[in-house]
């Protein structure tokens, strides 16, 4: 079922003298089965967005539909629509408080109502979704790495078996390694189980390598919303927003003002590489 | 309704009060009380209304500000006025089922309301118009004395102090994690008290966990920056008493000797008590 | 002179059982040696738990050698005498920005450090004015930290530590929490401070373009120094940084693909201009 936005604001601070439009007359249809990023500077936006998804926030004005019904209805199951619609916060391991990793994770399943062993089996296979070391399952939380915990933390929601998964900012704070092992995590999952997966990042060389759509806010409005390829053509629009585009397409860029027959539509260091040797060496000859 | 409460929050503007030593504040409220409760007839409450008053338009606070303040605690002054009201023994008024409302109990609820109402707006004046740093510095420093019984005042200035400025880092947090837990399906409305309880571990929980890591990581970044207790420090803003503050001091302790003497006046509080008597029937 | 140095450091975390016997020792820094000069802008790389946060505990006294001596400023750190003058000779800028503000105001946290060392009230005044203009913090001396951005509360608390008048900095991964574009203002007023004010500074980071102008590069692994030079040197060995899981600049690494499939260029190429220049002349 589609998640669908009809021109949601969200107004902070309403009634005081300084109002803050978080979001301002944003429609977006999110159907399911995409791999959809959401880029934006702190402040544009973003995580305000996110939190309308799942119900956690409802709309000043607008509305969000699920499943072709208002989520703001009295009668709406706002229960059902969290367990449909996953949602990981920044930094989700400050959120984990059971004594070992895997009763922390039968946490939200358990909340659905599943009876201890059905949580059980949805908990253990998110944490193998998660490929989470099997020696830690029943470790405490204070005795995992960085990584693990946010591994651990994400496998918390997945064990609701959500159609959606959304992820604000899943990798801040990790290092380069740690970033790319739960990028390819998330990114195997929306391969296997087709998954729909919103990742929200501020950082477009994650953004670029992985997903099929971007959708980019800036001061509460959607700026763009295409894919990246596409999106990528307003560098200059970008870095207006103080977002640029990704190293690789900006030195292809350079390279093309230069003269030299490079794709400027490049995204990954990868198709940077070939793409540049293919016009230099095609030249040589 | 938590929201409701002023006492303990700053309203930012510029004002005499404002500018005001947080000492003489402070000491100011406290003579206050004491002149609250020292009064025996109305003309003593009239004058420290006017006082009060007087502070109030001084301080540029607006006064809806300051009554919003009264919302928070209303339930504290209704029921001192219906215990008062009900339980004081004399003259009957009224009286319905078990219970006799007195000429004596209308009296005293009167007087306990007006008493309490002005005890929590003079005291919100010192916390709207005095930062929480200038107030802890003034308590640092009023209480300096203490220091001769080795009580530590300077590093309890400090840790309130650090309180004051986590107290809204913890507010955040405990929203973001409520948050991240009702994306997991936690229900914090539903079911009898014990089960409410039972909700907020998954809460409480990583709050502290996050408190203990925040206070770690607060002592390490004082302790870098050579932080070792109280003694030998030097202030940035060390708190030196102006002309104002002596001319506050003046104005203060003449408005309390001259309310009390005449709140306690007994020619004029033989006079309120014939007019008040003449209402009790024989 | 050497500001900073390490000889043979070691350092073992010791778990304990309730009984208070060891059951574990961990090795967080094994043999390192580091030194660094006055005015040098030195960069220590390495991923999660490499050891280089350990290290940086060690030039403030907050953690002590196992083996070894660190000596700050020519002072021994395990000297307890020199405590203090070795905590304000090596100022430290810790990860969260969050929990290293203590004052409710921007000047007022700036003004801690030197109101412990017991500077003159006129003094502090002074001292706080000069370091939140050399981190370009000024305007906003009045402001509560809460109301601040990520980057923007680093640089107040950078400038917390310039005002104790340190002769290094230690800035023990300032940007980990950051967004870009606070990343970048931190990174920039680092390098103002070394630029300017020839204020020695040691970063300490996983992100490896913030020390492209770094003087010199330390990179630790599983506690020890694996690499050391300057940034030409230990960026134009791309394979061995990405098995250390660090994040090599975009730019080198389209040189170290292109050469790899035969192009001429030479070592070392670090932005997006050198790269774009040497690829011109390819040719």
């Amino acid at each position: 079922m589609p998640l669908i936005l009809d021109h949601v604001s969200q107004v902070y601070n309403a009634d005081t003298e300084t109002p803050v439009k978080a979001l301002d007359d944003v429609s977006l249809v999110l159907p399911e089965g995409q791999f959809i990023g959401i880029i934006g500077h702190t402040g544009s936006g973003k995580s305000t967005l996110v939190q309308h998804l799942n119900g956690l926030m409802l709309p000043t004005s607008g509305n969000v539909y699920y499943n072709g019904k208002d989520i703001a209805d009295k009668d709406f199951d706002k229960k059902d629509l969290r367990k449909h619609v996953g949602l990981v916060f920044q930094y989700p391991e400050h959120q984990l408080f059971e004594t070992d990793v895997f009763a922390d994770v039968c946490f939200g399943p358990k909340n659905m109502g599943l009876s201890k062993k059905e949580a059980e089996l949805a908990a253990f296979d998110a944490l193998r979704k998660v490929d989470f070391p099997t020696e830690l399952y029943y470790a405490s939380v204070f005795e995992l790495s960085g990584g693990q915990k946010r591994r651990a933390a994400i496998a918390g929601v997945l064990a609701m078996k959500p159609d959606f998964l959304v992820l604000d900012e899943p990798t801040a704070g990790l290092d380069p390694v740690g970033r790319y092992e739960i990028l390819d995590m998330v990114s195997a999952l929306h391969k296997e189980s087709g998954m729909t997966i919103i990742l929200v990042s501020h950082s477009m060389e994650d953004v670029a390598r992985y997903v099929e759509r971007v959708i980019v806010m800036d001061r509460g409005k959607v700026a763009y919303d295409d894919t990246p390829r596409e999106v990528f053509t307003h560098e200059k629009e970008l870095e207006g927003m103080g977002l640029g585009i990704p190293e690789s397409t900006r030195i292809a860029r350079m390279l093309k003002g230069k003269g030299i027959d490079v794709d400027p539509d490049v995204l990954t260091v990868g198709e940077a590489a070939d793409s540049i040797f293919a016009a230099v060496t095609g030249r040589n000859k | 309704m938590i929201r409701d409460i002023t006492i303990g929050q700053y309203y930012q503007t510029d004002s005499t009060v404002h500018r005001l030593d947080p000492r003489v504040k402070l000491l100011g409220t406290l003579l206050f009380i004491v002149a609250l409760f020292l009064y025996k007839n109305p003309a003593g409450y009239a004058l420290g209304l006017v006082f009060l008053l007087t502070v109030i338009k001084l301080s540029h606070v607006p006064l809806k500000f300051i009554t919003k303040g009264l919302k928070g605690i209303m339930i504290v002054l209704v029921f001192t006025v219906l215990i008062n009201l009900f339980l004081t023994p004399g003259t009957a008024v009224v009286s319905f089922w078990k219970l006799t409302i007195t000429y004596e109990g209308i009296g005293v609820a009167l007087t306990m309301l007006f008493r309490l109402t002005m005890l929590i707006m003079g005291s919100s004046i010192v916390t709207l118009t005095t930062t929480p740093n200038n107030l802890t510095d003034g308590l640092e420093k009023g209480l300096g004395f203490l220091k001769i019984f080795r009580v530590p005042v300077g590093d309890v200035a400090m840790m309130m102090s650090i309180a004051l400025r986590f107290i809204p880092i913890l507010m955040e947090e405990t929203d973001r994690i409520m948050k991240a837990q009702l994306a997991r399906g936690a229900d914090f409305e539903s079911g009898n008290i014990v089960k409410k309880a039972k909700a907020l571990v998954p809460v409480l929980v990583p709050l502290f966990v996050s408190a203990f890591r925040r206070a770690g990581d607060l002592a390490m970044a004082m302790e870098a920056r050579c932080y070792r207790g109280g003694d030998g420090r030097t202030k940035m803003k060390p708190l030196i008493y102006k002309k104002r503050d002596a001319m506050a001091y003046i104005i203060l302790f003449s408005f309390v000797v001259i309310s009390v003497w005449i709140g306690r006046w007994s020619v004029i509080s033989g006079f309120f008590n014939s007019i008040y008597s003449s209402f009790i029937p024989k | 002179m050497d500001i900073v140095k390490a000889e043979d450091l070691v350092y073992e975390y010791i778990r304990r059982d309730e009984e208070g016997n060891p059951t574990d020792v961990t090795t967080a820094l094994d043999h390192v040696d580091i030194d660094v000069r006055q005015g040098e802008f030195v960069g220590i790389l390495g991923h999660n738990g490499s050891g280089k946060s350990t290290f940086a505990k060690h030039l403030n006294a907050i953690l002590y050698p196992t083996e070894g001596t660190v000596y700050v400023g020519g002072m021994n750190t395990k000297d307890d005498d020199k405590l203090w003058d070795v905590r304000s000779c090596a100022g430290m800028v810790f990860q969260n920005p969050d929990n290293q503000i203590i004052g409710q105001v921007v000047e007022e946290d700036v003004g801690f450090g030197p109101e412990n060392l017991g500077v003159p009230t006129k003094e502090i005044w002074e001292r706080v004015e000069e370091s939140l203009r050399a981190v370009g913090m000024l305007e906003y001396r009045k402001k509560s930290p809460n109301k601040l951005s990520g980057g923007q509360k680093q640089r107040v608390s950078i400038a917390g530590v310039l005002a104790m008048h340190p002769k290094c900095i230690v800035l023990d991964e300032p940007t980990a929490m950051l967004d870009p574009s606070g990343r970048k203002e931190v990174v920039r007023a680092i390098r103002g401070l070394n630029d300017v004010e020839k204020m020695t500074v040691i970063l300490i980071t996983h992100y490896m373009d913030e020390v492209v102008h770094a003087d010199r590069i330390f990179v630790m692994d599983k506690g020890k120094v694996v690499m050391q030079g300057t940034p030409r040197e230990v960026f134009a060995d791309v394979p061995t940084l990405e098995k250390l899981r660090l994040d090599v600049p975009g730019p080198a690494r389209i040189a170290w693909e292109l050469k790899k499939k035969g192009l001429p260029l030479p070592d070392g190429i670090l932005t997006a201009e050198e790269l774009v220049k040497e690829i011109e002349k390819c040719r």
